[in-house]
């Protein structure tokens, strides 16, 4: 339960962070909130020689209403996700969803970037990204780049991040309609999800699962169906058809697959009941 | 007026929660400066036998102060159970074989705690792997022996040695399961830890020790250390629970003693929370056959259950002493004419079982009260009535069992419709009538337990307690028992306090610590009170005795005519309150004559049997098989109650421990004997979010066999709740065909009980 040993350096600006990533390049990690990370690196499953800490870059926290989409600092915590206004108002599918994240200690210290970079399948919230159709803002030695989420979340705990990129913002475009759904099942309030969804429109959602397989995924067959016309029942039907989820103590494969056409079935009713 | 049966608020939160408590780590004495740390190298196979072990590069590594083998340190082995053969015994380091993950093999002693992490794993071990004894089925088979030279892993067989064929002769029904009651990590908040310091001749040794019992823990280590009577002072500093897994001190503890006096260094052993899942002693882990019969119109014939108990890698307690009370336990509240019961003990290569929070108690009641449904079931009558039908009757105490045990009172039926009453027991039934015929995919279901279970089940062995004034009138209250959070300061001073008239804050309480306190058994089997507690009502009765000699030879005037007035704290002569003397003055009188003060050893002439029924209310999601407990009704009768307060407490944290095992935690191995739940991610202990607030209704029921009629209420809550909750669980879906389902009741093992069910 103690860290092999490592460098730690403060970062005090963004620039200061990306200069330190490109000096350490790949021994480097990233800390945030530390709620992915410290745990690996207590269990010594994580070894990093640096930790470039950017947990003081007051300027990547904020919610921002930019006209079609709303800008969101990748160093926001999930509390302040949970209890923004205008996120409430503009996207509230996001906000409802932080506020299932772990327990409050861990809402008031772990960042949406944190999640969004750490590419763990069974987190929350990269899912709702993926639903909402959301764009990752990227900075690096190069300069800015946007990535859409569908194209960030690689495998698992791989993204298409570069180790010398430190995430800056995520964008959410503003949703053309009004429903949204979110269903997290787990064994206890503070578990990881066994299952979830994100449910993102009602009519023709975009829906994206949680824990279904080594990256957060699309229900693309569901979603097709309800695009066509198809009855919800019927949709959900098909929510985990080409997906692989993982078996382990929580879950067997087939009892995930079970829950997600539960869960989509539920979610996109909830969509539809609140468009 | 007494203050016993008073809402006094506990002492000993102030401190706890401003300042904080002092656990071992937190110990800054001056015999601990300069204390190196150790870490324990621990075995990752479950069964091996070792070939070699290479120090020589953690020797070398920064801040390393030595690293011991077992062949290094003189220990004596820990002795198995009495009841179990020699070969079994346990090395504090193993050696020759290791028997199972988390099995310490060599100690690290580094002078900061972080390097000894490091130099830990430069440990080089050479595993020569051995078959792993896992399941139960592979134990008994015996293909693979741990302890080749006992020639069998059955490590003790008590009760039927050949079960009768007749015993179900004359039943209408008879109804049989198989019950798993899992394995369990007991999970305290403090894991195990112990710092200890020589002095400079190594004549005299101080340890600090998170336990439940100083002097238990001082008398085993004194024969494994193979020293003299009174070198070794145990101190239990404040202890962050233990639910009877830091009774007995553990082999590290004593690997710890020796590697200080080697060393000539004081040393601290902090263990890690994954070290605590794997390698302090696991709870429960019985596998139960269960036979109930009987007749239609709902009376219980006879019952039998057969115990395949799972002691682990080394038999300690838990291999006799858990299935003994499981036996002893088996019929609980009701008079059923014929009991069998048949337990045996077998080792696997798995962490070692002990006592943990109703050791044997639960599983007798999760395996009573699991048959009782299914018995119910079978001839459709309601789960509450079978019950009422077979309760032992009130006037049938002191009630002798089958097995041999003398219950001391109870008042079950009274108890039981306590229960049905506030919870509103026909609306319920109505409710989940009308969720049934509408499909709702929130089912309802209601369970019942019913328990008796015995406290002080070594009775005879007793406890101490002492009262002596000071020379300031104020009071030290010293006690053989041993608090980790039940709230002794608190009980034992208002015992204290009642008897003498003198206030509570002007009353200290010591324990724990074998300088001050040398004979005394500590705290396990929900005991404190009724032992520990009568020793000091009757030490303060015998104080009261002397101090109102004393105040008659000082007030000049015969003792039947002395009176203490307990409200003022004062002694006088009857008639005469404005001439008083004082507690202080008493004391002062009695300084050249041993002071005013008394001591009491206090046992009891039979066990306590606290009693109950717990009903609990489920709404099962019946499409994705998830459970959420939304209403805990109990009636906890522990005889007299001292103290609602900690008697609440109790209950509410023994309520969330059943409701645990019911529903999330279970300790997994894999087939290899890896532990799968090494860690608090994986191991689902409870939370505040899956509780709904308890609904405590009072009742007391005096027990005769001590001067303040208690019982123990420490381990009920968790003996009464786990059956509960489970039979609640298979309540909701019974109406979909489901006939049991084991624990923990997770939602993936409900959705699965239910599709067995549909395509049955």
């Amino acid at each position: 339960m103690i860290p092999a040993p490592f460098a730690y350096r403060r970062a005090g600006s963004v620039d200061e962070a990306l200069s330190l990533l490109a000096e350490h390049g790949d021994e480097a990690k990233v800390l945030a909130g530390g709620h992915s990370l410290l745990p690996l690196m207590k269990l010594r499953l994580a070894v990093p020689e640096v930790v470039v800490d950017v947990g003081r870059l007051q300027d990547l926290s904020y919610v921002r209403d930019e006209g079609d989409a709303i800008a969101v600092g990748a160093l926001t915590r999930h509390r302040d996700l949970e209890t923004s206004d205008l996120l409430a108002r503009e996207a509230p599918l996001l906000s409802h969803a932080a506020g299932f994240v772990g327990d409050p200690q861990v809402r008031h210290r772990g960042t949406l970037g944190g999640s969004l970079v750490h590419g763990d399948p069974a987190s929350d919230l990269p899912a709702v990204v993926l639903a909402m159709g959301g764009t990752l803002v990227a900075r690096g030695p190069r300069g800015s780049r946007e990535i859409p989420a569908a194209d960030f979340f690689q495998s698992l705990f791989e993204t298409a991040m570069e180790p010398d990129e430190l995430l800056t913002e995520v964008r959410i475009p503003k949703p053309q309609s009004r429903g949204w759904g979110f269903e997290k099942f787990n064994q206890r309030a503070i578990d990881w999800a066994t299952v979830g969804v994100a449910v993102s429109g009602d009519q023709r959602p975009a829906i994206a699962l949680v824990n279904m397989g080594g990256t957060p995924l699309r229900a693309t067959a569901a979603e097709q169906a309800l695009a066509d016309g198809g009855s919800v029942a019927d949709a959900a039907a098909l929510a985990a058809d080409g997906t692989e989820p993982p078996s382990d103590l929580s879950a067997s494969a087939d009892y995930r697959r079970h829950l997600a056409r539960v869960l989509v079935r539920r979610a996109v009713e909830d969509a539809r009941g609140r468009a | 007026m007494s203050i016993l049966g008073t809402r006094v608020v506990r002492a000993e939160d102030p401190r706890l929660l401003t300042v904080g408590g002092t656990y071992v780590d937190d110990l800054r004495e001056p015999a601990l400066v300069g204390a190196a740390h150790a870490t324990f190298v621990r075995s990752p196979v479950a069964h091996a036998r070792i070939s070699s072990i290479d120090v020589q590069d953690a020797r070398e590594a920064p801040g390393v102060v030595a690293v011991f083998t077992g062949r290094d340190l003189d220990i004596s082995p820990s002795p198995p159970a009495p009841m179990v053969t020699a070969a079994m015994a346990r090395p504090a380091l193993a050696t020759d074989v290791v028997r199972y993950v988390g099995e310490a093999v060599a100690v690290v002693i580094t002078d900061e705690r972080y390097q000894g992490e490091d130099a830990a794993e430069l440990v080089m071990v050479d595993y020569d792997p051995l078959p792993a004894v896992v399941s139960g089925e592979d134990a008994v088979r015996g293909e693979t022996l741990l302890f080749p030279e006992a020639g069998t892993n059955v490590a003790w067989t008590g009760g039927a040695e050949q079960l009768d064929e007749h015993l179900f002769d004359d039943c209408e029904v008879v109804v049989t399961q198989v019950i798993d009651n899992q394995r369990l990590a007991p999970a305290p908040l403090e894991v195990r830890s112990a710092a200890c310091a020589w002095s400079d001749d190594q004549g005299q040794v101080t340890l600090w020790l998170s336990t439940q019992g100083a002097q238990a823990a001082r008398d085993e280590l004194q024969r494994q250390l193979g020293l003299e009577e009174g070198q070794l002072r145990v101190v239990a500093p404040d202890v962050g629970g233990g639910f009877g897994a830091k009774i007995a001190a553990d082999p590290e503890t004593a690997a710890l003693c020796a590697a200080s006096r080697r060393l000539g260094r004081p040393l601290r052993w902090v263990e890690s929370r994954s070290e605590n899942m794997i390698a302090m002693t696991h709870g429960r882990a019985q596998h139960q056959t269960v036979t109930i019969g009987g007749r239609r119109d709902g009376t219980v014939l006879a019952y039998r259950i057969e115990v395949l108990q799972d002691s682990g890698a080394y038999p300690r307690e838990s291999s006799w002493l858990l299935p003994i009370l499981t036996m002893n336990m088996a019929s609980g509240v009701y008079a059923i004419p014929k009991v069998e019961t048949a337990a045996r003990s077998i080792v696997t290569n798995t962490t070692p079982l002990s006592a943990y929070r109703g050791a044997g108690r639960p599983e007798a009641t999760a395996a009573i009260e699991r048959a009782m449904d299914l018995f119910a079931s079978e001839i459709g009558m309601d789960p509450a009535e079978v019950r009422r039908r077979n309760f032992v009757a009130p006037d049938a105490f002191p009630f002798q069992t089958p097995s041999g045990i003398t219950y001391d009172s109870g008042e079950y039926a009274k108890a039981l419709d306590t229960v049905l009453e506030a919870a509103g027991y026909p609306d319920l039934q109505e409710e989940q009538r009308r969720r049934r015929e509408r499909g709702d995919p929130l089912q309802l279901g209601f369970g019942l337990s019913a328990y008796v279970e015995i406290t002080a089940p070594d009775n005879a062995v007793g406890e101490t307690g002492r009262v002596e004034v000071g020379a300031d009138g104020s009071v030290t209250v010293y006690t053989g028992s041993s608090a980790h959070g039940q709230g002794h300061a608190t009980a034992f001073a208002m015992l204290a306090s009642d008897e003498l008239g003198i206030p509570m804050d002007r009353i200290k309480v010591l324990h724990g610590d074998t300088a001050k306190i040398p004979k005394g058994a500590g705290t396990y089997g929900s005991r404190s009170l009724q032992l520990g507690g009568s020793a000091v009502h009757e030490a303060s009765v015998e104080v009261v005795k002397r101090a109102r000699h004393l105040a008659a030879e000082l007030l000049e005037a015969d003792e039947g005519d002395i009176v203490l007035d307990r409200d003022a704290g004062r002694w006088h002569v009857k008639g005469a309150p404005a001439t008083a003397v004082s507690w202080g003055e008493l004391a002062q009188q009695a300084e050249g004559d041993g002071g005013l003060a008394a001591d009491s050893d206090f046992s009891e002439e039979r066990p306590t049997f606290p009693f109950g029924v717990h009903l609990a209310v489920v709404e099962v999601d019946v499409e994705t098989g998830a459970v959420r407990l939304v209403r805990f009704v109990s009636v906890d009768d522990a005889g007299r109650v001292v103290n609602p307060v900690l008697t609440e407490g109790q209950r509410h944290g023994g309520i969330a421990q059943g409701a645990a095992q019911a529903l999330l935690e279970h300790m997994v191995y894999d087939a290899d004997g890896n532990p799968q739940t090494g860690n608090l991610a994986d191991y689902a202990f409870i939370t505040a979010a899956e509780l709904p607030s308890f609904e405590l209704l009072p009742m007391e029921t005096a027990t005769p066999l001590n001067p303040l009629g208690v019982k123990g209420i420490g381990e009920a809550g968790t003996i009464g709740s786990t059956p509960a909750v489970q039979n609640a669980v298979v309540n909701a879906i019974t109406h979909l065909g489901v006939r049991h389902v084991d624990m923990p009741a997770t939602a993936q093992r409900v959705w699965a009980a239910i599709n067995e069910a549909k395509e049955r």
